[in-house]
């Protein structure tokens, strides 16, 4: 090996410290027997977890904030599988400036969806309420479920769809024997990084969060009050263990699917 | 075609509308409890003289640039060594490593940064520990560093993976060609690599710059009293000043000057690139 | 008596400007081989998609057995197609591919197994049934495609480039399988190739397209014997071409004055796309010969060879002609005995007015 490749292994592991010291942190005072977060460690404890079990307001929380997401998921990727579908297979007029525009909330900085979106809402006399929230997470969460999709449509070999009509299926047949069989590791993963965005959005949330909030707006809420941090601690560590195993279930059922279509793996999502 | 409709229209009504609205809301002026709705240029004149936005934009402006700066210095190298000195098997596996720290939570994620660059925190508390520093440092924490520094870290795995999308597309017989040709190790980066990555460089850098001048929770937890940006003077103008057309001014300004200095910074790239080859 | 079971009658394609198509007439009969040849971006795959129903016509009428297929979409047409990549559903099994068009038709599921396993022996997959689709090889999966195209019994078969896929020992295999396949089927194939030895080979007719229009429609031997223009002597097999000026036309002969060769009178027979307009004539290079010592032949000429390609079993000889200075390629077989010659000797080249013809 040669010296420049050397070089970038230290780099690339100092990297990896930088990177991952916050997420290493989250488990260590999860566990850490003291109420204040800091150093020096005080002993292994899993009470702040169950902290966690009893506080309602946080429960509440949870459940407003999956229902968001999994809302948000399902629509976004509905949007992202129509968009996707139609600016890679047919070529209507000014596709470009359309796509373009679909695509622009994801370069926006949220602050000024956020901001637009309250508004539009108060001008119109509505109240805020979880139903905002959910629009604003659709408008974010589409430009990246169509990135996804666009790439899976592309990969669609397009005789093959021309076969299945040959062959006399009807185009709504096509649609759901084939088609949709093969995009499937995309919709996957459309719906997973539509999830996941939503569940951890804060910014838009906040912004449009009426009397009820999501689970980073309650998050923010209590990093104010230090007594309140280690279970929130715990919390993020729920949090991180979650998310890891939902990425490895969906990778791992991205893998299957690719094995039965023996596409070639490519690795990630993107 | 049909399909796009859907899509569209929800765009055009959740997106444009607002914008519009918020481009018609940034002429009108509040007075206290109402709303008057004659046009007028007060809350532009306010924003673009009054010298506390002034200096809050352009300390913005700062750190996106800086944030940016870093963050793409630091991804390049390891999206570099994934694409190039990593068996190729392995390299999806880099790549979920890599994306792992941002599953957890965007809050709590810059709060740890807190404790870790805090009084008593992880920095201090090592450094007291080796015995390379008597007292805790407190310059580390609680100004624009800090936010610079948070901000990169949030937004590095988003610069990566550009970067290595764009390095993999790179003909690696084009590189073995530079060196037939008798060009050395950085001579063939610099004259090869480079430049044909250079536009996951720059889909990394806009998807770095523009978030960041909007990003209003690191400055908030981290920037202490001198690390305030520009959207946090917006979501202040919205809750508590109750000078939603002020702030809708403000906002429509911070994208005006963002969109200016991306486009700015997209031409530039233009010229370079078309220039020596 | 042979129908026509496709009738192409003034046919154009238009892409906006661009024309692919223009003034098509066709015929193809039934039960026939017929390949269309031609160059790439000549046209040939828009008009065999017209006739699957995936393209339709600007202007024209296509009739497929008497009935008219204008407004018929692609799923309705009694034909079925083989595409150049196969296309072959990667998610369903070898089976599943072949009953796919069987079951779009809701035939009950006993009849579906029965034909499927017909179809999958026809093709030479007995035991492939379950395998998946992805660990085919390329020849494997073109017997699928055929055996899930020909399953549903269409009128007429179309195949889109189905072997220029394939490496050439598998491609050659397949030319014999095609042709044995058509034989016992019965049906008409219609095959779209650039590659002209193919079509020679395994084609009843060959239509020649250049630029969208139809140059010539021929049997193989007549295509190769009785080329109607330069373009297409030149695109089937190797041809040499000499200027020639026509002096005079008598009767049903007419006398040219060839580059090198001097004068001679042919019969209008060797002028295959008339007289008018021809000013070259052109010659197989296996219609020239070297003559040995004390070999003799009709016509001779001194000429001196440039350069020589050596194959095993025939050689190429570029000579070059007298008074003109132009080249022709004679090919000559390595019969025991026969001497190879070598750059810079001279040649006495052997010919006959018989092996001309007189091309536009």
């Amino acid at each position: 090996m040669r010296g420049k490749g050397y070089l970038f292994k230290w780099y690339v592991a100092l990297f990896l410290v930088f990177l991952y010291a916050p997420a290493i942190l989250l488990p260590v005072f999860a566990f850490n027997d003291s109420s204040i977060v800091s150093f020096p460690l005080k002993g292994f404890t899993t009470k702040w977890f169950e902290v966690l079990q009893s506080t309602e307001a946080l429960h509440v929380a949870v459940r407003n904030s999956l229902m968001i997401a999994v809302t948000t998921a399902v629509v976004s990727t509905i949007f992202g599988v129509l968009a996707a579908r139609a600016s890679t297979r047919f070529a209507f007029p000014a596709r470009r400036s359309i796509m373009g525009f679909i695509m622009l909330p994801m370069v926006l900085p949220e602050i000024i969806i956020g901001v637009s979106l309250l508004v539009v809402i108060i001008q119109l006399g509505f109240d805020l309420s979880l139903f905002t929230i959910i629009l604003g997470h659709i408008l974010i969460c589409t430009p990246f479920c169509i990135a996804i999709l666009s790439s899976a449509f592309m990969n669609l070999d397009r005789s093959l769809e021309e076969a299945s009509i040959d062959l006399g299926q009807t185009r709504w047949n096509t649609f759901w024997l084939v088609i949709f069989p093969l995009v499937m590791p995309g919709i996957v993963a459309s719906l997973l990084i539509a999830f996941t965005i939503s569940l951890d959005e804060f910014i838009i949330a906040f912004f449009l969060a009426g009397t009820e909030p999501t689970l980073p707006v309650y998050i923010w809420g209590q990093l104010r009050f230090p007594q309140k941090l280690p279970s929130l601690m715990a919390l993020g560590t729920l949090l991180l263990v979650l998310s890891i195993s939902l990425l490895v279930l969906a990778d791992y059922f991205r893998r299957r699917g690719l094995k039965k279509t023996g596409i070639e793996n490519s690795g990630g999502f993107l | 075609m049909a399909l796009i409709s859907p899509t569209l229209v929800f765009t055009l009504l959740m997106l444009a509308v607002p914008l519009i609205m918020v481009l018609a809301l940034s002429f009108w002026t509040q007075n206290y409890l109402t709303l008057d709705r004659s046009f007028s240029l007060e809350n532009y004149k306010t924003a673009w003289s009054e010298p506390m936005y002034q200096y809050l934009m352009a300390r913005s402006l700062k750190i996106s640039i800086f944030v940016t700066a870093l963050t793409v210095l630091l991804a390049y190298p390891v999206a570099y060594f994934i694409s190039f000195h990593v068996t190729p098997k392995r390299k999806a596996i880099w790549i979920f490593l890599i994306t792992i720290p941002f599953w957890t939570s965007y809050l709590m994620r810059i709060f740890l940064w807190k404790v870790i660059l805090g009084y008593n925190g992880v920095v201090n508390g090592s450094l007291m520990g080796l015995g390379l520093i008597e007292q805790p440092l407190s310059f580390i924490l609680y100004n624009q560093n800090a936010v610079v520094l948070t901000l990169a870290h949030s937004w590095v795995p988003f610069a990566i993976l550009p970067i290595f999308v764009a390095l993999e597309r790179v003909d690696r017989s084009l590189i073995e060609a530079a060196e037939d040709l008798g060009d050395n190790r950085l001579r063939r980066f610099l004259r090869v690599t480079l430049p044909l990555s250079m536009p996951g460089v720059i889909a990394a850098t806009i998807i770095v710059f523009i978030p960041t001048i909007g990003d209003y929770v690191t400055p908030r937890l981290v920037g202490g009293p001198n690390g305030l940006m520009i959207s946090n003077m917006i979501e202040l103008q919205f809750k508590k000043a109750n000078n939603a057309p002020l702030g809708a001014a403000l906002a429509i300004s911070a994208m005006v000057i963002v969109t200016c200095v991306t486009l700015v910074f997209v031409w530039m790239n233009r010229k370079f690139m078309r220039g020596p080859k | 008596m042979k129908q026509p079971i496709i009738q192409l009658s003034g046919v154009d394609k238009f892409y906006g400007d661009f024309q692919a198509l223009s003034q098509i007439d066709l015929d193809i009969r039934t039960g026939e081989f017929f390949s269309l040849l031609g160059p790439s971006g000549c046209g040939k795959t828009t008009l065999l998609r017209s006739i699957a129903g995936f393209e339709t016509p600007s202007a024209g009428s296509l009739h497929i057995d008497g009935a008219s297929m204008d407004g018929v979409p692609a799923n309705k047409r009694p034909t079925n197609m083989v595409f150049q990549s196969y296309a072959i559903f990667p998610h369903m099994s070898v089976a599943e591919n072949v009953a796919y068009g069987l079951k779009a038709r809701r035939l009950p599921k006993a009849e579906i197994q029965k034909r499927v396993s017909e179809a999958i022996s026809m093709v030479g997959l007995q035991g492939f049934d379950s395998r998946a689709s992805h660990a085919l090889s390329g020849g494997q999966r073109q017997r699928v495609a055929l055996a899930r195209a020909l399953v549903l019994k269409p009128r007429v078969l179309l195949l889109d480039e189905p072997l220029s896929a394939l490496d050439k020992k598998m491609r050659e295999q397949m030319q014999s399988e095609l042709r044995r396949l058509q034989r016992a089927v019965g049906i008409t194939f219609v095959l779209v190739t650039h590659d002209q030895e193919e079509a020679l080979t395994m084609s009843d007719r060959i239509a020649v397209m250049f630029d969208g229009k139809i140059a010539q429609v021929a049997t193989p031997q007549m295509l190769y014997g009785k080329p109607c223009s330069r373009r297409v002597g030149n695109f089937i097999g190797m041809m040499n071409f000499l200027e020639a000026k026509i002096l005079g036309t008598q009767g049903d002969k007419v006398e040219v004055d060839v580059q090198s060769l001097g004068k001679v009178t042919l019969p209008l027979s060797q002028a295959p796309g008339g007289v008018d307009g021809c000013h070259s004539v052109g010659i197989r290079p296996e219609m020239l010969s070297i003559l040995a010592e004390g070999q003799t032949a009709e016509r001779e000429i001194e000429a001196v060879v440039s350069e020589v390609f050596y194959y095993g079993d025939m050689t190429y000889y570029d000579v070059i002609l007298p008074q003109t200075e132009a080249l022709v390629t004679v090919t000559m077989r390595n019969t025991a005995g026969r001497k190879v010659l070598a750059a810079g000797d001279p040649a006495r080249v052997g010919w006959s007015p018989v092996a001309l013809l007189l091309l536009r």
